[in-house]
């Protein structure tokens, strides 16, 4: 069975651009335009946030877009139903990040089995933690080769980096400061440092920076130092602005990161 | 049936610690200390001698004879309400800001709905000199008026949560989104026995200062070892936790929580979560919580900023779940006339969280021969304004 994630990370090792929007924001059906759009312009992964109502680790703008994608009528199943029509025209690989709360209501077997049914590659789901994951849900990921990403941030233990590099498939999620989502200053010298202690650990699996890349420059200087960068509060920012022509706001923002 | 905390945190199928990794190493920390620390004898003394001459321990357990006589039981109220502050909520806050001192902290977070948390840890905040800021939902800003005013004197930031229903579940958001933002130097002081493992344990072994002292009165009042009943107001349950702590392995002694229901279980405007909820994660633990079938947590509602929470302990969960506790709840209104009855019979302005307590006493079938004791959590000062609106029609002659 193929995992077009792990597809990608063998192709490319790096500027890997993966670019973050709540699925059913800014209308519910705009997913499947968005996902197209976004193949189209040059990202490589899209991870679309399955909207919550209490997304504990996210800021404002996500805050925003997933309260809006509740109140369009966004459900999980219509997520599904979504990427299922997507997967007609793109091969990019999509991975979806939401809740842990959401899969257990969902059931994660049926859940993880739907992903793989509709050409979900991957998951992260920042509440899961690592013990959790290894004891009730690893065999069942494998079994569906549907890959987990789990997170590392400035706190993170070298000992937790080697359990999530064991844990995690498709790549590691570099939260790049002590913060929630959608910060928007410059990459200061004690992240540098920080990235630096990651690398130097030669870790197995792919890496990629997210949390406060929102331009050109940030997502330049993650590629600096990790296989890739992930961008989302700042895409919601300019999907938001778009006034009128969503397609041509996603070809602009992604001409101005990408350049 | 064992009713303590595993290792791991759990409490049957309850608790746990469902985290981003962003909380991480704080949360890991606490797990490994918050025991050590706690029974650390310089900790002790100090905790002890602050509970004593700061708080004004033990709080009195007083016999109401006329609700004695009326119920045709005897009734005993242990008097949280008479603690600094107002309610039970500083046993917990002078516990934890000790901790956070001993773990070198220097900034204080916290989160409230009734207020009457965020007072008692502004209130700790100055007596140690730390920085505080306190979340509040907008809606709770505007209901507990007093409190955000006594907030402020005591130097700490209030900062109104915008998001969800602006009520506690928003304010616990923000306050967890602050802590992923400032790892270091901050520690979060929950307010309830709620959040990830190590929280429900931590500030339920604070509380249990309440039913220590319980039965010791107890026994000094009637020689019993033990009361009948327990019965105390569940929002996240701390004072329920605290009430019933030393009370757990005894069979004998029945546990009683009350849920606030809103306008009515079946109204849409609850907080009744033992009957609206079902196994879930919020704020960190696996507990019973108001959800929709996709998992999306779903709005309370109760006149009672403090009950006014879709969740309750994991502890409580599995009290529940195997019956070791009852539950009741009590409505708004019924709240409302169970806070003037209390008042006019035994000169006690409850708070309104208290109130629902009260509501139900007359349905937990204590016999004449039986005790229960109810905990008393908080005074009435800061729902004044609420209760002036029902004054109207309330007035009573004595003869
Ligand atoms: C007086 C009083 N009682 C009870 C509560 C409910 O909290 P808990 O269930 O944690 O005791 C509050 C919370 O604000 C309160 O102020």
């Amino acid at each position: 069975m193929k995992n077009r994630l792990t597809d990608l990370f063998e192709r490319k090792k790096n500027n890997v651009l993966n670019i973050y929007f709540t699925a059913g924001h800014p209308t519910l059906n705009s997913t499947v335009n968005i996902i197209q759009t976004l193949e189209k312009n040059g990202a490589d992964i899209i991870e679309l946030g399955m909207p919550y109502s209490d997304p504990m680790a996210d800021g404002e703008t996500i805050q925003k877009s997933s309260a809006v994608a509740l109140n369009n009528g966004m459900t999980l199943d219509t997520l599904f139903a979504q990427v299922e029509e997507a997967r007609q025209t793109v091969q990019i690989p999509l991975i979806v990040m939401g809740y842990y709360n959401q899969l257990i209501q969902y059931g994660i077997d049926r859940f993880v089995a739907r992903c793989a049914a509709v050409g979900i590659d991957g998951m992260i789901i920042p509440d899961l933690p690592m013990a959790i994951y290894e004891k009730d849900h690893k065999s069942l990921f494998e079994q569906y080769n549907i890959s987990h990403s789990f997170l590392i941030t400035p706190q993170t233990s070298d000992d937790r980096i080697r359990q999530a590099d064991e844990l995690s498939s498709g790549f590691i999620y570099v939260v790049s400061q002590s913060s929630i989502t959608g910060k928007t200053g410059d990459i200061n010298k004690e992240q540098e440092a920080y990235f630096e202690r990651i690398n130097a650990m030669r870790l197995k699996t792919p890496t990629l920076i997210g949390f406060g890349i929102h331009d050109k420059a940030t997502k330049e200087r993650a590629f600096n130092f990790a296989n890739g960068a992930i961008i989302g509060s700042a895409f919601i920012r300019s999907v938001d602005g778009a006034n009128g022509n969503i397609e041509s706001t996603i070809e602009e923002f992604l001409q101005g990161v990408i350049g | 049936m064992n009713y303590q905390v595993t290792e791991e945190g759990f409490y049957g199928d309850f608790g746990g610690s469902f985290i981003p990794e962003m909380l991480h190493s704080n949360i890991d920390k606490l797990q490994r200390q918050y025991i050590e620390i706690m029974s650390d004898a310089s900790f002790q003394k100090e905790f002890r001698s602050l509970l004593k001459d700061y708080v004004g321990r033990p709080s009195p357990l007083y016999f109401a004879s006329k609700l004695s006589k009326e119920l045709n039981t005897n009734v005993y109220l242990k008097r949280e309400d008479l603690n600094h502050t107002g309610a039970h909520k500083i046993n917990n806050t002078i516990g934890q800001i000790l901790l956070a001192k001993r773990l070198g902290k220097t900034r204080i977070i916290a989160e409230t709905g009734a207020g009457q948390h965020g007072v008692a840890t502004a209130t700790v905040c100055a007596l140690m000199g730390l920085e505080c800021v306190v979340y509040m939902g907008k809606i709770d800003i505007a209901r507990q008026a007093p409190n955000v005013a006594r907030m402020r004197m005591l130097g700490a930031r209030v900062e109104p949560a915008f998001s969800g229903s602006q009520t506690l579940k928003d304010a616990t958001n923000e306050a967890i989104r602050d802590w992923i933002n400032n790892p270091v130097n901050t520690h979060y002081i929950i307010g309830s026995v709620v959040g990830p493992h190590p929280y429900p344990d931590m500030v339920a072994r604070f509380q249990s200062i309440i039913s220590e002292e319980m039965k010791w009165q107890l026994k000094e009042h009637t020689g019993k070892e033990n009361p009948d009943y327990v019965v105390a107001c569940v929002g996240g349950g701390s004072n329920a936790a605290g009430a019933f702590y030393h009370f757990l392995e005894d069979e004998d002694v029945k546990l009683v929580l009350v849920e606030a229901a809103g306008m009515g279980i079946d109204s849409g405007e609850s907080a009744a979560t033992s009957v609206l909820g079902s196994k879930g994660i919020i704020h960190g633990s696996r507990t019973l919580l108001m959800q929709t079938e996709d998992g999306q947590i779903v709005e309370p509602y109760s006149i009672s900023a403090g009950l006014d929470y879709p969740g309750i302990g994991p502890l409580h969960a599995h009290l529940i779940n195997s019956k070791r506790a009852m539950v009741f709840s009590a409505t708004d209104t019924q709240a409302i006339d169970a806070a003037f009855h209390l008042t006019r019979e035994e000169g006690i302005i409850p708070a309104l969280e208290t109130a629902h307590a009260f509501a139900i006493l007359d349905q937990v079938g204590a016999k004449p021969e039986e005790t229960m004791i109810v905990c008393l959590s908080g005074r009435g000062d800061k729902d004044l304004s609420t209760y002036i609106s029902y004054l109207d029609g309330k007035e009573v002659k004595r003869h």
